[in-house]
């Protein structure tokens, strides 16, 4: 066998196990759609795969026909779209003066930050902390105390180093004030990490879990992931029970589940690939500095 | 100094809210530590309650239901080291040798898809593919006439789900950190390599491998630095009533304790030992790393 034919039957199966692990990775959302738009028949007789039988919309309908499932999303939308603005607004604030080597107690300053990236008070003071704040079943127990990731700080401060002083120098020779400078050079220039650390941020925001069921127990506060725990649960439990015999009773439909999963996902599925051309390079650059 | 501030008092005024923050819901939280000493109950307040000392970790100490936790944790956090570690390694070198750009983008975009897909969705997609009922593992079993297993009521499949169900949700998102590795690697490398006559696998043995030590090995001190901390949500969602043997880890019995049954102090016990323990976890596997790779990962 010579260089060049083994140099094809890598390639060859290098592809063909590239397609297997994407087809992995694809199958179980393959799965979900599948039966979200699958009537329930051939769902219960073990018939849906990867795709549709029997392709209905009705689950869809159901989902949609729910108020509270549309109040869930709705808030959990104005929810991310206050966290993202806030936390960028913040990150921000915080890393344009911690790029300035010259900041008299930036040493400090990035002490105080660093160091909350290696212990923390637990959940439970975190609690206490935010019952006595009064911010129980409000929105500014979800916001408030994830404003800034340490992390995400370290991304944009390492990238604000980078950008070359003589730009912001020239500026302020013109006459910019820091905030001037900020505003109009240094942000349209990190527009790539600012968008990537955005996403982040939503994406956390809208995955949140643990702080959502801490906090909120009012259901007009329930973000569309502890709402869906609990539909979730249910199906727990009656997978459970149908092991012990008993046969679907009160059932939801495993379409209206899936469907709901879905749903969830979809807002996701929108804004990843827009974004998705950025992360890599920011990630990249945290990764090394960081 | 009064000209300094004129200059720069804008920066300060920028860093205000920021280490507000810091100050408030990063360092508050530490007074409350104490609670873990006293006798807490939210009527009397942190400073209203009594000391008791370390009856509540004698009391902590001698629960059954600690250790299997904290067994949990480690054991979990294990097993995901031996499965979840190699995998982005083994598909970072694949994706590095593959030349058709088209393909490598969109598996790439594909594989990172999982990881921003919030653990309440994977355990419902979880239910949905390995579910008893019309799962579609099952499903696919039982057209092999192989009876339906209990991918995630029996407490040692479910070990297994719950890995593979770490694997997909992160692998792909692990290659981020190796592909920029390989990307640092001195393209004439290669290039030598084949005039010299090496073929893939003789290249990806003595280039890529050795390139990516530094990284894999400071990542490996990182996982070490981390086995005692848990995340909530995937031991939380992805367990049961059924496997809870298998998957009460420390987080969730800190929220099952504390917020659930109301024992506050017990609570506040538990997540110190956790803080206190992962903190030297992570201070040894610095020193570790520092002697290893000449790189400190504080």
């Amino acid at each position: 066998m010579n260089v060049h034919t083994a140099n094809r039957l890598f390639n060859t199966v290098n592809v063909i196990l590239l397609v297997i692990s994407v087809l992995l990775c694809l199958a179980p959302f393959l799965n979900i759609i599948a039966v979200s738009l699958s009537s329930s028949a051939p769902i219960m007789s073990g018939k849906v795969y990867l795709f549709p039988v029997d392709f209905t919309l009705d689950a869809y309908y159901q989902v949609y026909s729910d108020p509270s499932m549309i109040h869930s999303l709705g808030f959990t939308v104005l929810l991310t779209v206050v966290f993202t603005v806030s936390c960028i607004l913040m990150t921000i604030a915080a890393a344009y003066p911690l790029s300035k080597r010259n900041l008299k107690g930036r040493k400090i300053f990035m002490f105080i930050i660093v160091l909350t990236m290696f212990f923390s008070g637990g959940i439970i003071p975190e609690y206490i902390l935010v019952r006595s704040l009064h911010l129980l079943n409000t929105m500014g127990a979800l916001i408030l105390p994830g404003l800034i990731s340490p992390f995400y700080l370290i991304i944009l401060i390492s990238f604000f180093n980078n950008i070359p002083s003589s730009l912001e120098e020239s500026a302020e020779i013109d006459g910019c004030s820091h905030f001037r400078t900020l505003v109009s050079i240094v942000i349209p220039l990190s527009m790539p990490v600012i968008a990537t650390l955005s996403l982040f941020y939503a994406v956390g925001r809208w995955n949140g879990f643990q702080d959502t069921l801490m906090y909120i127990t009012s259901p007009e506060l329930y973000p569309l992931q502890l709402k869906l725990y609990q539909l979730i649960q249910n199906n727990m439990i009656t997978d459970l029970t149908q092991m012990e015999g008993s046969q679907q009773q009160t059932m939801m439909p495993e379409s209206l589940k899936a469907a709901s999963v879905v749903f969830a996902t979809v807002p996701i599925l929108i804004v990843y690939p827009w974004l998705q051309r950025y992360f890599v390079n920011s990630v990249m650059l945290g990764a090394v500095k960081g | 100094m009064a000209t300094y501030l004129r200059r720069f008092w804008q920066l300060y005024a920028l860093l205000v809210l920021p280490l507000a923050y810091f100050i408030v819901f990063k360092y508050g939280p530490l007074y409350g530590i104490q609670i873990a000493f006293k006798d807490f109950n939210f009527f009397q307040g942190i400073s209203g309650s009594k000391w008791i000392g370390f009856d509540a970790f004698k009391e902590v100490f001698g629960m059954r239901d600690f250790y299997i936790t904290l067994r949990n944790t480690l054991m979990l956090n294990f097993f995901d080291l031996l499965v979840s570690f190699p995998a982005p390694l083994f598909l970072a070198i694949m994706l590095f040798e593959l030349n058709v750009v088209w393909f490598k983008k969109l598996s790439q975009t594909i594989l990172y898809l999982p990881h921003f897909i919030s653990w309440v969705i994977i355990g419902g997609i979880a239910l949905q593919v390995f579910g008893t009922q019309s799962g579609m593992i099952n499903n696919l079993l039982a057209s092999l006439g192989v009876d339906s297993i209990p991918f995630m009521t029996d407490k040692n499949y479910w070990l297994v789900t719950y890995l593979l169900v770490g694997v997909w949700q992160s692998a792909g998102w692990g290659t981020i950190i190796y592909l920029a590795a390989l990307t640092g690697i001195n393209k004439e490398l290669f290039e030598a390599a084949e005039v010299d006559g090496a073929g893939r696998m003789k290249r990806i043995w003595h280039i890529t491998l050795p390139g990516l030590k530094t990284t894999t090995v400071t990542l490996l001190i990182i996982q070490l630095g981390n086995m005692i901390t848990i995340s909530f949500d995937r031991p939380f969602i992805m367990g049961n009533a059924a496997v809870s043997d298998y998957s009460d880890v420390l987080s969730t019995f800190v929220y099952r304790v504390g917020l659930q049954s109301g024992q506050y102090t017990l609570a506040a016990v538990v997540g110190l030992f956790q803080a206190v323990v992962a903190l030297v976890f992570i201070l040894g596997a610095n020193y570790a790393s520092k002697k290893m790779t000449d790189e400190s990962i504080l």
